[in-house]
């Protein structure tokens, strides 16, 4: 199953990338959320794959028994997928006042920094 | 920049006075050295600062260390009561001494230093300091470009300096001066002298303005004038001279040296006392017969007799006065006339006696004329020159250079008071007394160390010229030693001055011109050149590297992450990383495959919508694939984030422009390309990550810790609120900041729409 993870986590990564090189905005947001999921998967299948063990501590245990899944991989991630979040949701709604502003998707056509005149009016 | 002040300023010559006062210090303490240096003994003072890189704060005070650095401090002393004048009413004055005084103490720490790191740092600071004095005008391009044209040279022969400095005490065993200097026979018998010899005479060379770094010194006129007084003739450019001779007793004596710092010496001499005869501008004439001078200096060095060192000892001395003297004159000329062409001036004898009094004193003293010490000062360099194996071209060259330096000190000493008075068109005053004192009093010290020649000898000469020449030098000097070749060779140079002076009008018109339209041939333009090649090559990187293409950037990413971390992994037995890890069930196989059909629908999709609806099975992929393998809280997380971003997409789907093919098919594909292969980099890292044996997790801490410390069964939970709750706290805020950013730009629309 690691090498079907290992295979899932790449394509993330591919797609991600690629989205992120077109020059359609939206494109390259949509290549950003790729690229968060893979490097959540990353993280999740270095961490070590474990079936049907969370790591939850039984009542009457004090602590987790020999086998569990690796609780310090899956703290971080859950992290990650709120920061994530919070830059995705960012990142839709500047697109879209970006696209109003320039009134293009194009982002080779973005490259000045200085804004039109007639935008300034 | 004759500057026609509005009141006259009075606080500033007295700020001069104050200041002067710090280098008076300094001079003062230093006196207390002459006698002690002068019977032989030599004084270390050492403070640690860097012991385990080997730099020490280490000062060495012997003959040749104890004249710099009275001349730096007495010359300075002087230099800041002018400076206090000359600045009076300018902008930014403040600004000028505080460059001025950082100056005097970097180069009295150069001199003094004992560690040879210690020494390139001062040398640095000298440079910078000098980099912020000539582009003290700022505002004109000249001084700018002139500024930028002295650090690089500098600076570039400084780092020449440090290589050498550190091979040095390398190879020495030891960064400090006074201790390599009882160790020069095993430095000269190493295997890496010469490239220790070529790095120092470098930096020796670029500082002290030698062929072909010579260009930057008279472009370094654009300074304001104490500051081509002070450093630009009397101290920052003979830090090359003292380098040279400071590691003489260490490099020096061996057929390379003499062969190098002569010819060096030789050649600059020759080249700028031709640059001094075609030359117009007073500054200008000082500066080439500064470079020439320096010239001088170093041949001797090189010559490295008994009698040249001592020659090149009272020669210095000598040039420190009269060149400073006669630059600060050049300067109250140019603030009161705002003239600075020798062809424009006369008859300010009438106008302006005393400076008048204080020129002709410097004339005599540059054109060695008894008794005043620089008369002693050739006799010595022709003593030199006749004893040397070359004796005729080295005593044509000096005879040569002498003709020369008669020329500038008529054309700045004598025809702008004594040539026919032209039209200045305003009103000329003679100066004021803190104006003049500077080079009065230097131009009057000429005479007093040609008289009292005996003293100048013991207690200066004497013990600079041994401590260059690692051996007890005697010295006796005297004003006359009867008719010889020597004196025929500088009476005649004299006579030949005054004629080619006499004649510079007419016939030298003709070569200003042909010399001012010829600089461009020349080692300056090679530096032009060089410069510009540089500045092309940085612009077409930057177009080709920073072209504001987001495309270009990931792909070079890509790229050189591949490069990196790829080819070192061609060696890899790819087929051994498959047969890892255990088969999986059926339905986790199917969510697998679902996801790689989600991940497609997106990249793939020319709509919008089906694109979104591909991302969100990604998303739900993910999160069943966390609670298929013992993350149910990473899923619940997964589940509702997940739903969130879709609505959110959905909601603005409307704003978001349709999606059209930029770019072209080649372009798409060249992207694949390189998508896939850093997609198969990291499948082929996970790979092989997977594989190493754990190195014990530090999870295994909370497993432990969770419920006895924390009081919490769910173990991911406690880590994010108890054990390392402050990076939820972190979170929360990245969050709430990312909120008010969303805010804040939908808002801004609206409010722009009711407008």
């Amino acid at each position: 199953m690691t090498f079907l993870l290992a295979v899932a986590t790449g394509a993330l990564y591919a797609g991600g990338f690629y989205l992120m090189m077109r020059r359609s905005l939206f494109k390259m947001i949509m290549g950003v959320v790729l690229m968060g999921h893979a490097a959540n998967l990353l993280i999740f299948t270095l961490g070590g794959l474990v079936r049907g063990l969370p790591p939850y501590i039984a009542e009457g245990q004090k602590h987790l028994g020999e086998h569990f899944a690796d609780p310090l991989p899956q703290a971080l991630i859950l992290t990650a997928i709120v920061i994530g979040f919070g830059v995705n949701a960012f990142g839709v709604v500047l697109i879209r006042r970006v696209h109003e502003s320039v009134k293009t998707g194009d982002l080779d056509e973005m490259i000045e920094t200085d804004s039109p005149e007639e935008l300034l009016k | 920049m004759a500057i026609k002040s509005m009141k006259p300023d009075r606080t500033t010559p007295l700020f001069g006075w104050l200041l002067s006062l710090i280098a008076w210090g300094f001079f003062f303490w230093l006196a207390r050295f002459i006698r002690p240096v002068a019977s032989g003994k030599t004084f270390l003072f050492s403070f640690s600062w860097a012991p385990s890189i080997g730099v020490d704060l280490s000062f060495y005070i012997d003959g040749l260390s104890l004249i710099f650095a009275l001349l730096i401090s007495g010359i300075g002393g002087l230099i800041f009561i002018y400076a206090g004048s000359y600045l009076s009413g300018k902008p930014l004055r403040g600004r000028f001494f505080l460059f001025l005084i950082a100056f005097m103490l970097s180069m009295l720490g150069l001199v003094m230093a004992d560690n040879l790191i210690l020494l390139f740092g001062f040398w640095e600071l000298t440079s910078i300091t000098s980099f912020f004095l000539i582009g003290f005008d700022h505002e004109k391009e000249e001084s700018r470009s002139s500024a930028m044209q002295a650090l690089i040279v500098t600076g570039a022969g400084g780092l020449c300096l440090l290589a050498g400095a550190i091979l040095l005490a390398m190879v020495g065993g030891t960064p400090s001066l006074s201790e390599l200097m009882t160790r020069g026979e095993m430095v000269r018998s190493h295997g890496l002298y010469l490239p220790i010899l070529i790095l120092i005479l470098i930096g020796a060379a670029t500082k002290s303005a030698q062929f072909p770094f010579h260009f930057w010194l008279p472009n370094a006129m654009a300074a304001p004038t104490p500051v081509s007084a002070y450093l630009h003739s009397a101290t920052m450019v003979k830090a090359g001279v003292y380098l040279a001779a400071r590691v003489n007793p260490i490099l020096g004596t061996t057929p390379q040296w003499e062969y190098l710092v002569t010819g060096m010496g030789f050649v600059t001499m020759i080249i700028a006392a031709y640059l001094v005869l075609i030359s117009s501008d007073l500054k200008r004439i000082l500066a080439y017969s500064t470079v020439a001078a320096l010239g001088l200096f170093m041949m001797l060095i090189g010559m490295g007799t008994a009698v040249a060192l001592k020659a090149m000892i009272l020669y210095l001395m000598a040039h420190a006065f009269y060149k400073a003297a006669l630059f600060m004159i050049a300067g109250i000329i140019y603030h009161e006339t705002g003239i600075r062409d020798a062809q424009g001036l006369g008859g300010l004898w009438r106008i302006m006696p005393i400076t008048g009094i204080a020129a002709l004193l410097a004339l005599l003293s540059k054109s060695g004329i008894p008794p005043f010490v620089t008369f002693i000062g050739k006799e010595m360099v022709f003593e030199a020159t006749l004893d040397s194996a070359l004796s005729l071209l080295l005593t044509a060259g000096v005879f040569f250079v002498s003709v020369s330096f008669v020329v500038a000190a008529f054309l700045v000493g004598f025809g702008p008071f004594f040539k026919k008075m032209p039209d200045y068109g305003k009103k000329i005053h003679e100066v004021s007394f803190s104006f003049w004192i500077g080079p009065m009093v230097l131009s009057v010290l000429g005479i007093f160390w040609g008289i009292f020649n005996d003293r100048t000898g013991r207690w200066f000469v004497s013990p600079a010229a041994s401590a260059i020449f690692g051996d007890e030098v005697n010295v006796h000097l005297a004003l006359w030693h009867g008719v010889d070749i020597k004196l025929l060779l500088s009476g005649a140079a004299i006579l030949l001055g005054i004629l080619l002076y006499a004649l510079w009008g007419r016939p030298f018109r003709r070569m200003i011109g042909w010399g001012e339209d010829r600089r461009w041939f020349g080692p300056e333009w090679g530096y032009g050149m060089l410069l510009d090649f540089i500045r092309m090559l940085s612009r077409w990187g930057g177009r080709i590297l920073q072209n504001g293409l987001l495309h270009y950037y990931i792909l070079f990413v890509i790229i050189g992450a591949i490069g990196i971390i790829g080819l070192p992994l061609l060696e890899l037995n790819i087929k051994s990383l498959f047969l890892k890890g255990q088969s999986g069930t059926f339905y986790e196989i199917g969510l697998v495959i679902i996801l790689l059909a989600g991940i497609l629908q997106v990249v793939f999709s020319g709509s919008r919508i089906i694109s979104i609806v591909g991302l969100g099975v990604v998303g739900y992929g993910m999160a069943l694939l966390f609670l298929l393998f013992s993350a149910p809280d990473l899923a619940m997380t997964q589940f509702a984030i997940e739903t969130l971003s879709v609505i959110l997409l959905v909601l603005v789907i409307l704003h978001i422009p349709r999606l059209t093919h930029h770019s072209s098919r080649l372009s798409r594909r060249v992207d694949a390309f390189f998508a896939l292969s850093i997609g198969a980099l990291i499948t082929i890292l996970v790979l092989m990550t997977a594989g190493l044996p754990e190195m014990g997790s530090v999870g295994s801490y909370f497993a432990e810790n969770s419920y006895i410390k924390a009081h919490g069964r769910n173990v991911v939970n406690v880590i994010l609120v108890d054990f390392r709750s402050f990076d939820t706290l972190g979170e929360i805020t990245v969050l709430s900041v990312a909120a008010m950013g969303v805010y804040s730009l939908l808002r801004l629309r609206q409010e722009e729409k009711k407008r």
